[in-house]
């Protein structure tokens, strides 16, 4: 072997040894977070990666993590790509992660059939697999505090209560903006039945991921086809070229509806124009509480995040905060439930299945008003709870409605055949064998 | 039969019933073919200088539009930030020709566009450490772009004309001529022609390879500028702009690499053609037809005139 060769070799060794994963102690409990910083996603991803990091940061600041066992926290970039989050997972679950946060449902799908094999619990907070919310035939895999299925109800409830009922929706015409991938077509096969039922017209304008800020097309057809309401299912920069292109193209900002996901940034991109534009959420905006002002003294002014300090608050931000306020109360049930302090993905899938976040619970976390109670259940891992309308008043977002529930009569029945038709058709699809607990 | 009838009769039967709707879908094509032959122009301008198709010139449009902007957040005044972006076009075209060409010389082709891929994602690495990843608003009003809409009723409906996009379609073709200007009459475009035709007799007439390339990069980091300025004031300045940047691969095929009035007339055919392919026949077939239309469209040109519309035709002796 030559002198190069052996230089080679040693410089590659070294190379390897200098990246070897970090190995993290007994105990510990480490909590993988999936994250996209960069792509055309990262408008969305940033924020919800530093709100998620940040409140768990703040836990190991402040009170040395939860029951006394430090986080360890370590983030995964998946650019909002299947295949790389696929990679992610395959990266973290040999270190034992208590639970994964896909943050994309293309990524969370091929997840959902390796949790129960991996006994890691999926939580795809409020995305995902909208059928997953039934805990007897998903037992890994957690949704709340709604579904895609919730929130699409929701918003054509409202709409309906806004013409003087559900009935008179017959004869209207609803367009649907949708990013044309797993995510934005989730929720489609309800709104095709809501159609049949309430007797209005769909008008579908899928948004290809690489013509998300080249939108003039599907606004010309919103033009042709004068939907009375435009309902968006967006996500990164899709969100903010909506808005533009729906004031650019003169469509009633106050017939324009979204799901929950566009920020802050995404309603100025349209200017003043944008004032009208409405979006579900269930969760507050803001700083004013005791937790997050202790993200600001704990994690943010020592430095050891990476969010600039005027996003703090923002809604994505704090998005995902409640992300991480899920992760945390599990962790902390689990805890409480098994009696152990370094609990495992086992321990933890029990943990979230008995989470109750009642105001009691919120005030004592330090986040007493920022969102409705949550309690789910072995049967019920999603919560199905109500969310409110905000509209964006040109500098901010207003809450304009009261908590709307979702139409669980017309959901639930559609919800339990796409489980049903789940576990059939994937051959093999285990029964649950998990006990459940007495609380839940 | 009812097939036939949406493919062939209902499209041109709904152009008659809505004029209005028919002007605006041209309209709409006409502004996207202008801001897709601003793109392909950066593409047009190395392809004929060294032959190299640049793959990075998407990322360009992205990279210099955030220099822009990111200058101006750090409270630098917009036309200083503007002139300090063309100046980092300036640098990247140096850095480049040192860097990349430079050493790469004389190798094959494959080599030289397997290079600028490398280039590409080095930018978006490198600008999203700069920059981070979020989305942008462009400074429109800081650079007197005009805003606001002219609406014009017409055909018993409207047409609505937005300022940007006229500004954009004006901005666009005031660039095509200066530069056809450019390297038609001065100097410096009779060499750049020079070295597009032949490197060797070039250099046998004392004309610098290394300089020329510095040029048409540096020619190519400004039309990426004003590219990423125009895309950005429509829809926001994120690195899912240099994915639209690849619209341009179609209207190069269609319109020739090495052709600049190829590039106009290959991008206007490409962005009318797919407004107007997407509006009218885009329901039958559930939308989304634009996505590949384009791809289309240009596959076809290209089994019937292979250089494109007003590429060389390429003879080699055997």
């Amino acid at each position: 072997m030559s002198f190069r060769t052996l230089s080679l070799g040693l410089a590659v060794a070294t190379m390897l040894g200098g990246t070897a994963l970090p190995a993290f102690a007994q105990d510990s409990i480490y909590v993988p977070l999936f994250t996209y910083r960069t792509g055309p996603f990262a408008g969305s991803g940033t924020p919800i990666a530093d709100g998620m990091h940040d409140y768990l940061r703040m836990l190991n600041e402040r009170d040395g993590g939860i029951g006394g066992v430090k986080l360890a926290l370590e983030e995964c970039e998946t650019g909002y790509d299947t295949k790389k989050g696929v990679e992610c997972y395959e990266s973290v679950k040999g270190k034992s992660p208590v639970v994964v946060n896909p943050w994309s449902t293309g990524i969370t799908l091929p997840l959902i059939p390796r949790a129960s094999v991996d006994k890691i619990p999926i939580l795809s907070m409020a995305y995902g697999l909208s059928a997953s919310a039934r805990g007897d035939i998903f037992p890994w895999v957690f949704n709340p505090p709604a579904t895609y299925w919730d929130g699409l109800s929701m918003i054509i409830k409202y709409i309906g209560e806004k013409e003087g009922g559900l009935d008179k929706l017959k004869g209207k015409k609803i367009g649907f903006l949708h990013l044309d991938a797993s995510f934005g077509k989730e929720p489609i096969p309800l709104l095709q039945e809501l159609s049949k039922e309430l007797g209005f017209e769909v008008a579908l304008y899928p948004v290809a991921a690489q013509d998300m800020q080249n939108q003039s097309s599907q606004w010309l057809s919103a033009r042709r086809d004068r939907p009375d309401y435009m309902i968006m299912w967006g996500w990164g920069s899709m969100n903010g070229a909506a808005v533009k292109e729906a004031v650019r193209s003169g469509y009633p900002m106050d017939k324009f509806y979204s799901v929950w996901w566009p920020g802050e940034d995404d309603a100025k991109s349209g200017g003043a124009g944008a004032k009208g534009f409405k979006m579900l959420n269930w969760h507050a905006v803001g700083t004013n509480f005791p937790a997050i002002q202790d993200i600001q003294k704990h994690v943010v002014d020592k430095g050891f995040s990476k969010a600039p300090k005027d996003k703090v608050g923002e809604l994505l931000y704090n998005r995902g905060v409640y992300n991480s306020l899920l992760i945390a109360e599990g962790i902390a049930t689990a805890q409480k439930l098994t009696g152990k302090k370094a609990v495992t993905g086992e321990d933890v899938r029990r943990g979230m299945e008995n989470i109750k976040l009642d105001p009691a619970r919120l005030k004592e976390l330090g986040l007493e008003g920022f969102t409705d109670q949550l309690v789910l259940s072995c049967a019920d891992h999603n919560g199905h709870r109500a969310a409110f309308m905000q509209e964006w008043d040109g500098t901010k977002w207003v809450k304009i409605s009261n908590p709307i529930e979702p139409m669980t009569d017309r959901v639930k029945g559609q919800l339990d055949a796409a489980a049903k038709d789940y576990a059939e058709k994937n051959a093999g699809w285990p029964k649950r064998t998990e006990a459940c607990d007495k609380a839940s | 039969m009812d097939m036939l009838y949406k493919v062939f009769i209902e499209p041109f039967a709904f152009m008659g019933e809505a004029p209005d709707l028919l002007i605006q879908t041209l309209w709409e094509g006409l502004v996207s073919g202008v801001l897709y032959a601003l793109i392909a122009l950066g593409f047009v301008l190395i392809f004929k200088a060294s032959g190299v198709f640049n793959f990075a010139q998407g990322i360009m449009v992205v990279f210099s539009a955030l220099i822009l902007v990111g200058l101006y957040e750090k409270g630098v005044p917009a036309f200083l930030a503007l002139i300090l972006a063309a100046l980092a076009m300036l640098v990247l075209a140096i850095v480049v020709e040192r860097v990349v060409l430079r050493p790469l010389v004389n190798q094959p082709d494959i080599i030289l566009f397997m290079a600028t891929f490398g280039l590409t994602y080095f930018l978006i690495g490198f600008g999203e450490l700069i920059f981070g990843g979020s989305p942008r608003e462009m400074i429109t009003e800081q650079l007197f772009l005009p805003q606001g809409t002219t609406e014009i009723d017409a055909f018993g409906g409207s047409i609505r004309l937005q300022h940007l996009d006229i500004a954009a379609a004006v901005i666009a073709s005031i660039m095509i001529g200066l530069l056809a200007v450019f390297f038609s009459k001065t100097r410096i475009g009779r060499a750049l022609r020079a070295v597009a035709d032949s490197h060797k007799a070039a250099l046998s007439v004392g004309i610098s390879l290394n300089q020329i390339w510095v040029i048409v990069w540096f020619a190519a980091g400004i039309v990426a500028l004003v590219a990423g300025i125009m895309w950005g004031a429509r829809s926001g300045v994120s690195f899912s702009l240099q994915i639209i940047a690849l619209k341009a691969l179609p209207v190069l095929i269609l319109g020739g690499f090495t052709s600049i009035p190829g590039a106009i007339i290959g991008g206007l055919i490409i962005g009318v053609g797919e407004k107007i392919g997407e509006f009218y026949w885009g329901p039958l077939v559930g939308g989304g037809v634009e996505t590949w239309l384009a791809y289309v469209i240009a596959l076809l040109f290209l089994l019937y005139r292979p250089q494109g519309l007003f590429g060389e035709k390429i003879i080699e002796r055997i």
